[in-house]
């Protein structure tokens, strides 16, 4: 699957900063226009592995190399690739589209290329008309599609996204983040995105690293990570998971010394008997639209349900069947168990 | 209608706070600015007695005086510059790196400040004859620069520390080598604080007076400095009309940076998110 040059390759990169062990002999190859996100929660090394890719961090040990290029060595304004800030980091003192120009304008390029692929990238990113604006003045939406212009007229081989939606309202992120795969698509270039939401990550990645202490847990497609989690942090980390500690016998968790964790959507509830079905009580109702989270409980345990059609009363009875289960023995997943039909 | 009274005292109040105040401030400005251009000016009378240019034609056409003026026009400048080239790389690097002693360093600035300034300068006067600095130019600059270095360092060191760094990232990024960065953008942007430093500084050495004396006098005078023997020498007019002088490069900095130091740019710049 491997191309003997891919777009980018970290190998057995390691870090410590502060006597801290933050990087540990991390190994991630990205394809040539790929989209790979790393995600993981604040602290697992997700911005230092991203800070060393664009070279602001050089790393104690291993290598980086973009399209075949060793760039190891290199300072950030050495490599190519280019960066977009959490923060957007514009100039304030230049106009959006000085600001777009800026790298150019480094290049040496004659004024008026620069001039014209200026205006072709804020044609690109829909930003014409504030060309003469200062960034303070524009909308942090605004303020976002300049940044990423200001890193795509670099024509760069490797793009960076350090958080690239955290500053932006809910209703705008979806938009930004289907306008950023629409871009990145179009232009097909190799692209890193760093980000600790999930949903952001699974929607327009096309592989996902999933990181936890500095290392990667598992990197795979957002299909392959939701339906076969490498390891019981990945199952916990993303999406909602009912974890026991047991055996699965195929229709209910017994005792045992592995995790078992269940994902809501494969219980069912009827509240009429089933094969293969647990009596339980419905203890509380949580509708989300088009579903329904049922929490049940069967003597001292609880699980939650996502459960479609018309809700039952709390506190009714019914009887509740688990269609699938994911069992991990030491933290590595042992077998995804489906339910034995009775 | 107790509001309405209540309101007419409360307008009278003020105005008459207003009143008092014009007075105290515009008062003794006045009373100069008077005298400046008074023949004579004798009590009990409210205005001078007869108005003259005379003593703006003294000042114009003494010699000594002229050369005061000379000597601060050409000190001052140099004074500022100096301590730019001292204090702005050391303001750098207080608001960007960690080293040991910084905190030290940088309170130690304050020292100058801290003890008399009298017996601080009869001890550089002692070294100053022994490196034959008395009566120089540079000896000279040297004492005024001593009082700048606070406000050379201080003020700018706030100002870089002020520009966010990822600002600065986004530039190497962008392809700029250090040198290009420090200049295009943590420069540019700490423009203003520095701009501020440097009117402090202007004013610091300009008006510094009692250090000038003791290592220039009696060769080289500056205007704070042939003040003391024109308040002895010369009728107080010729005193006024020098103190006015002495405020008007001042004045004129002021105003000519207060775009810089008021306007917008300095606060709206670092609210981008």
């Amino acid at each position: 699957m491997t191309s003997p040059s891919p777009g980018l390759r970290l190998a057995s990169l390691s870090k410590s900063l502060g006597g801290r062990t933050i990087i540990d002999d991390l190994d991630l190859t990205v394809e040539r226009g790929e989209l790979v996100s790393l995600l993981g929660p604040s602290g697992c090394g997700k911005t230092t592995t991203l800070r060393m890719i664009a070279g602001f961090l050089r790393p104690d040990a291993g290598t980086i190399t973009m399209a075949g290029r060793d760039v190891t060595p290199l300072g950030p304004e050495k490599r190519p690739s280019a960066m977009v800030f959490q923060n957007y980091a514009l100039w304030p003192h230049l106009t959006v589209a000085k600001n777009v120009a800026y790298p150019l304008r480094l290049r040496r390029l004659p004024r008026t290329e620069v001039a014209e692929r200026v205006d072709a990238m804020l044609r690109l990113v829909n930003l014409l008309h504030h060309r003469d604006s200062r960034p303070p003045r524009i909308s942090g939406g605004e303020q976002q599609r300049v940044a990423l212009a200001r890193a795509l007229v670099q024509e760069p081989d490797v793009l960076l996204l350090d958080e690239p939606l955290s500053n932006l309202d809910a209703k705008l992120r979806v938009r930004v983040r289907e306008d950023i795969r629409d871009l990145q698509q179009r232009l097909g270039i190799t692209t890193v995105i760093v980000t600790h939401d999930q949903e952001e990550a699974l929607s327009i990645s096309d592989r996902v690293a999933v990181m936890n202490a500095g290392r990667i847990e598992q990197f795979s497609t957002p299909a392959e990570l939701y339906a076969r989690p490498a390891t019981e942090f990945v199952a916990t980390f993303i999406g909602a998971l009912n974890r026991f500690e047991g055996a699965f016998d195929g229709t209910r968790v017994i005792p045992g010394h592995d995790v078992v964790g269940i994902r809501p959507e494969h219980v069912s509830f009827t509240p009429v008997p089933m094969p293969g079905g647990l009596r339980a009580v419905v203890d509380r109702v949580v509708p989300h639209g088009h579903f329904n989270e049922l929490r049940l409980r069967r003597d001292d345990v609880t699980l939650s349900a996502y459960v479609a059609g018309p809700a039952p009363q709390i506190g009714s009875v019914g009887f509740a069947a688990v269609s699938s289960a994911l069992v991990y023995r030491d933290g590595r997943l042992l077998e995804r168990a489906e339910a034995v039909p009775a | 209608m107790p509001r309405a009274i209540s309101a007419v005292l409360r307008t009278t109040g003020a105005t008459a706070f207003a009143i008092t105040l014009l007075v105290f401030v515009l008062g003794p400005l006045l009373w100069l600015g008077a005298h400046a251009f008074a023949g004579s000016w004798t009590y009990p009378n409210l205005l001078p007695d007869s108005w003259t240019l005379r003593w703006w034609q003294t000042v114009f056409t003494d010699p000594a005086l002229g050369s005061s003026v000379q000597n601060s026009l050409l000190i001052t400048p140099i004074v500022v510059i100096a301590s730019a080239a001292v204090c702005l790389p050391a303001a750098y690097a207080f608001a960007r790196f960690e080293f040991p002693g910084r905190r030290l360093f940088l309170i130690g600035l304050f020292a100058t400040n801290a003890f008399p300034r009298m017996g601080l300068f009869a001890t550089l006067a002692s070294l100053y004859y022994a490196l034959g600095l008395m009566n120089t130019i540079a000896g000279v600059v040297i004492v005024q620069l001593l009082g700048t270095i606070v406000f050379m360092t201080w003020i700018p060191a706030a100002a870089f520390v002020a520009v966010p760094r990822s600002l600065e990232e986004a530039a190497r990024d962008a392809g700029a080598s250090r040198a290009r960065v420090f200049l295009t953008v943590t420069l540019r942007l700490a423009l203003p604080g520095i701009l501020v430093g440097a009117v402090m500084a202007f004013l610091a050495a300009f008006d510094e007076a009692q250090g000038t004396y003791l290592v220039g006098a009696p060769d080289i005078l500056t205007m704070p400095t042939e003040m003391y023997s024109l308040v002895l020498n010369y009728p107080k007019q010729v005193a006024a009309v020098f103190s006015i002088l002495l405020a008007v490069p001042s004045v004129v900095l002021l105003l000519a940076v207060r775009k810089h130091v008021m306007g917008g740019q300095l606060a709206e710049g670092f609210q981008i998110k």
